[in-house]
């Protein structure tokens, strides 16, 4: 069964992200940083009414920060809003998923971060999936805050 | 306690609505614990609202139900088909006296002791009673979800974004005044729109301690105990939401306290306790958290007799009950269905509130926690998230960014160059002394590794532990906020407690101030409980500050009316309209002086404010918090001046509040309309206006559709053309009239304004005339 798959350019190569996932894809305007807040965390925008963190996926990703911060794909997970910061991003598309294919060895955080393969006129996309890519809050100590 | 009644009738019915379909699965089986506990909590609740609100009969027949109820919970009654009809009938009959007393309409209670003696044990089995016609009477509010509310909220906080792009965009270039006027309109009601959106949802927590008193003397009276209630915090604002949330679980904390924490008389006394025992319930704000405090000085929890009630209600083994911590063991108290008490009351039960008080809690997000003292005191604490909620903060720069601080948080702020403040290394920390008073210094900038932040001004924030200060480069705004959760990501540096969306259009994080601290590895030593008790009883004059004023006279001002101490460039403040104004922030305050202001350099500046308006009052230097003694020597012949008081050895003047603002008014809320008709010159919009506008009015060159002028002025060699329609017409002259000549002299002052005030009032007067 065919599912649809936003194709995305970042961190120098195209991915797929199910549709399922994405809010909208749009521009997003001034960052206003986070200080303290893990790297991946490029700081706060402001989307319409909204406020919407700000995902350098290419920190997400173990690599270099992005050089600009625009284009994002806008996800709500867990309740919050986030906007990842992709290069390029072009239509939706119907693709089959895969899952991916063994033997493949994959970066340890693309590795975290990929569930599955679809094909683009022959070329192999991975499936990207945005909640892999969300850093986690240091869990707060029930004890300790109630010491 | 109309509204209070209120809102018990409206929320028995929703629970009465929501019950049906459990009844009826419980009616088919009658083992079923949910359900069972579902029916339980409800009349449990009855119970405890008809407490408060005098309802004597309504409670008779909760307080029997859940008697039956919670032996079939405790396993000691079987749920047989006699017992569920009975409980049923009794559902029912509360159903329908809730209706008799909406409508106000007599019920008779004849059968009441039937329904009553079918719950016992040996009873006959009784028909169920069958539901008689409800007359139900139109409510007078309407409950919305508060999901629709949400909605409106966001689409709100929408139109004032698009509200200020637009303006900035118009601002960019030459505009048509109409469009200018059609812009301050929707501002002006998009403004409006916004306070009363954002109000749906906000409440004073006031809403909630307003019926305590009554509740604590109801409870106290029939059990012989004195309780003194001390409420704090009353205007902290939450989402209405909360605060419905926060009801039952409140009642049944103070209830708990009233009769199980505190002593009777006489067992105080020989405890050495004072006789009344004291209750103190007090609400803050902290961070994107409300802080409700339940605080008693009774017996506390008996921890060893709770483990061994665990232990014979067979709820842990004895093996896992010694294996449990101080903290867990003293939170058995919070396991459905065990209490601390042996008996049940009409007043409290048993202990069944705090398991239903913990799953309220809970479910709203909060948390409870419990600070026993054994002998000594109990404080239960609830936190609850504010989520959505408004708060009033005060926007910091640091560097180039900005951060919003709660305004409830912070004591006060001060400038570092000031001789007041000191800053000093002391090890490798940094300690400010800010009136001889020392605190712990945390610069903002280093904290948060922000680059060019130059360290200008402390906050002084407050923390539950203890206050510190806060180095922020200046203070930008104070502004209302909607703060919203921060995502998991951000919530983990700890540091932050919301992030909001202010006009500028830019996202704003909100700092928390016990997480800067922590952060910041500060540490506080407790601080000691003072025995508060006796400082209560003596009578406390009122907080005052003390200041040098222009005069050189120490003088003091009472702290209630100021509502912070700024520094102002001397350049701001200008006489202008025959009196000192300060410009600050887009607007003009008043000030009040008694020497004239210096007219270079820096002005220390006092603003006050009786909560409707607002002035300035310049001086020469703060200098403390003082209180001042109840006595107070009389002056005579000193304008603005209410007494002298002693302080510190010191004889200091007190500047009466009353009259600084007395001099003031308030801005008239409806300004008529002036349509100043164009003479070609411009001398209408550059001399006229200034002074019609400084004397109340609203002026325009053009009227906008559907819009009349109250009052048109024209020049009398060039009157209007569509004045024939009645509409009053002041006529200006150019030169002072020859006796026996119309119009007034354009120059005279005095005569222009009463002219357009007389013909308004002719115009007024001519249409209720005419309407008769």
């Amino acid at each position: 069964m065919s599912e649809l798959f936003l194709i995305a350019h970042l961190a120098g190569r195209w991915v797929a992200v199910a549709a399922s996932q994405v809010d909208s894809a749009v521009d997003i305007g001034e960052v206003v940083a986070v200080p303290c807040a893990p790297p991946a965390v490029r700081g706060l925008a402001a989307l319409r009414s909204r406020v919407v963190t700000v995902i350098d996926t290419q920190v997400a990703l173990g690599r270099e920060p992005a050089r600009a911060a625009r284009r994002a794909i806008i996800a709500a997970i867990d309740g919050h809003h986030y906007a990842f910061l992709v290069d390029a991003f072009e239509d939706v598309f119907p693709f089959e998923r895969t899952s991916l294919s063994s033997g493949l060895a994959l970066d340890g955080r693309w590795a975290a971060a990929a569930n599955g393969v679809v094909e683009r006129d022959g070329e192999p996309l991975l499936v990207l999936d945005l909640t892999a890519l969300v850093p986690a809050g240091t869990v707060i100590d029930d004890q300790a805050l109630a010491a | 306690m109309d509204d209070l009644l209120q809102e018990f009738i409206a929320e028995t019915r929703e629970t009465l609505d929501a019950l049906s379909g459990e009844i009826v699965l419980w009616e088919a089986n009658p083992t079923d614990r949910t359900r069972l506990d579902a029916i339980f909590r409800f009349v449990h609740t009855v119970k405890g609202s008809c407490g408060f609100l005098d309802l004597p009969r309504l409670g008779r027949l909760a307080h029997a139900a859940e008697d039956v109820l919670a032996a079939v919970r405790e396993g000691t009654r079987a749920p047989d088909t006699a017992l569920v009809n009975a409980v049923l009938a009794i559902v029912d009959r509360i159903g329908e006296l809730t209706e008799a007393i909406a409508a106000g309409s007599p019920l008779d209670d004849t059968t009441e002791d039937l329904l009553i003696a079918a719950l016992a044990e040996d009873a006959l089995p009784v028909a169920p009673a069958s539901a008689g016609p409800q007359t139900r009477i139109a409510s007078r509010s309407v409950r919305l979800a508060v999901d629709l509310l949400d909605r409106m909220m966001a689409g709100m906080s929408d139109m004032v974004l698009a509200r200020n792009e637009l303006a900035r965009r118009l601002r960019d270039q030459p505009i048509d005044p109409r469009v200018e006027g059609a812009l301050e309109r929707l501002s002006l009601t998009v403004g409006e729109m916004r306070d009363t959106i954002s109000r749906t949802r906000m409440q004073r927590i006031e809403a909630l301690f307003s019926a305590m008193p009554r509740m604590v003397r109801d409870t106290a009276t029939p059990l012989g105990k004195l309780v003194t209630l001390d409420v704090e915090g009353a205007d902290v604002e939450l989402d209405r939401e909360m605060i419905e949330l926060l009801r039952d679980p409140l009642v049944h904390i103070i209830r708990n306290a009233v009769d199980h924490g505190i002593e009777p008389p006489a067992l105080r006394h020989a405890l050495g306790k004072r006789e009344a025992g004291r209750l103190l319930v007090s609400a803050r704000q902290t961070g994107n958290q409300i802080v409700l405090e339940v605080s008693d000085d009774g017996r506390g929890i008996d921890v060893d007799r709770l483990v061994a009630k665990a232990a014979a209600a067979g709820l842990h083994s004895e093996a896992k009950l010694a294996a449990m911590t101080e903290r867990q063991r003293l939170e058995l108290i919070f396991a459905p269905g065990l209490s601390s008490r042996d008996t049940a009351t009409a007043i409290s039960g048993r202990g069944v509130g705090m398991d239903v008080v913990r799953a309220n809690i809970e479910q709203i997000g909060g948390r409870i926690a419990l600070r026993n003292r054994p002998g000594a005191g109990l404080t239960i604490e609830l936190q609850v998230p504010l989520t959505l909620s408004i708060i009033p903060a005060i926007v910091v720069g640091v560097g180039e960014q900005r951060f919003a601080l709660p305004r409830q948080s912070i004591e006060e702020i001060v400038a570092i160059r000031g001789d007041a403040v000191r800053v000093d290394d002391l090890g490798d920390s940094r300690i400010a002394t800010v009136r001889g008073r020392r605190l712990p210094l945390v610069d903002l900038a280093s904290l948060l590794g922000i680059d060019g932040g130059r360290t200008q001004a402390l906050a002084i924030v407050g923390t539950r532990d203890g206050n510190f200060a806060l180095g922020i480069g200046a203070v930008l705004d104070s502004e209302e906020l909607v703060v919203k959760p921060v995502c998991p990501a951000v919530m983990g540096t700890g540091i932050y407690a919301g992030q909001t969306l202010p006009d500028s259009g830019l996202p704003m994080l909100l700092l928390d101030g016990a997480g800067v601290a922590a952060a910041a590895g500060l540490r506080f030593t407790p601080k000691a409980i003072v025995d508060e008790n006796e400082a209560a009883a003596q009578e406390r004059g009122i907080d005052a500050l003390l200041f040098d004023d222009l005069d050189g006279r120490r003088r003091a001002l009472p702290l209630a009316a100021v509502d912070r101490v700024e520094t102002v460039s001397a350049t701001a403040i200008q006489r202008t309209g025959g009196r000192l104004h300060l410009s600050i922030e887009g607007g003009v305050v008043p000030l009040v002086t008694r020497a004239e202001p210096p007219t270079t350099g820096q002005v220390t500046l006092l603003r006050l404010t009786d909560g409707v308006t607002e002035i300035g009052y310049p001086i020469r230097d703060a200098h403390e918090i003082v209180t001042l003694p109840v006595a107070m020597a009389p002056v005579r012949d000193r304008p603005g001046i209410a007494g002298v008081a002693v302080v510190n050895g010191e004889q200091v003047e007190v500047v009466d509040g009353h009259a600084l603002f007395a001099g003031e008014l308030a801005p008239p809320v409806v300004r008529p309309l002036c349509l100043l008709h164009h003479d070609g010159t411009g001398w209408m919009e550059t001399f006229l206006r200034p002074v019609l506008e400084a004397s109340g009015y609203r002026c325009a060159s053009t009227l906008a559709p559907g819009e009349t002028a109250a009052v048109t002025l024209a020049m009398d060699d060039d009157p209007p053309a569509a004045s024939a329609n009645g509409d009053p017409v002041v006529l200006l002259r150019s030169r002072p009239a020859m006796p026996g000549e119309a119009g007034i002299y354009r120059y005279d002052r005095a005569a222009l304004i009463a002219a357009v005030a007389a013909e308004m009032q002719s115009h007024d007067d001519m249409r209720r005339e005419m309407a008769r």
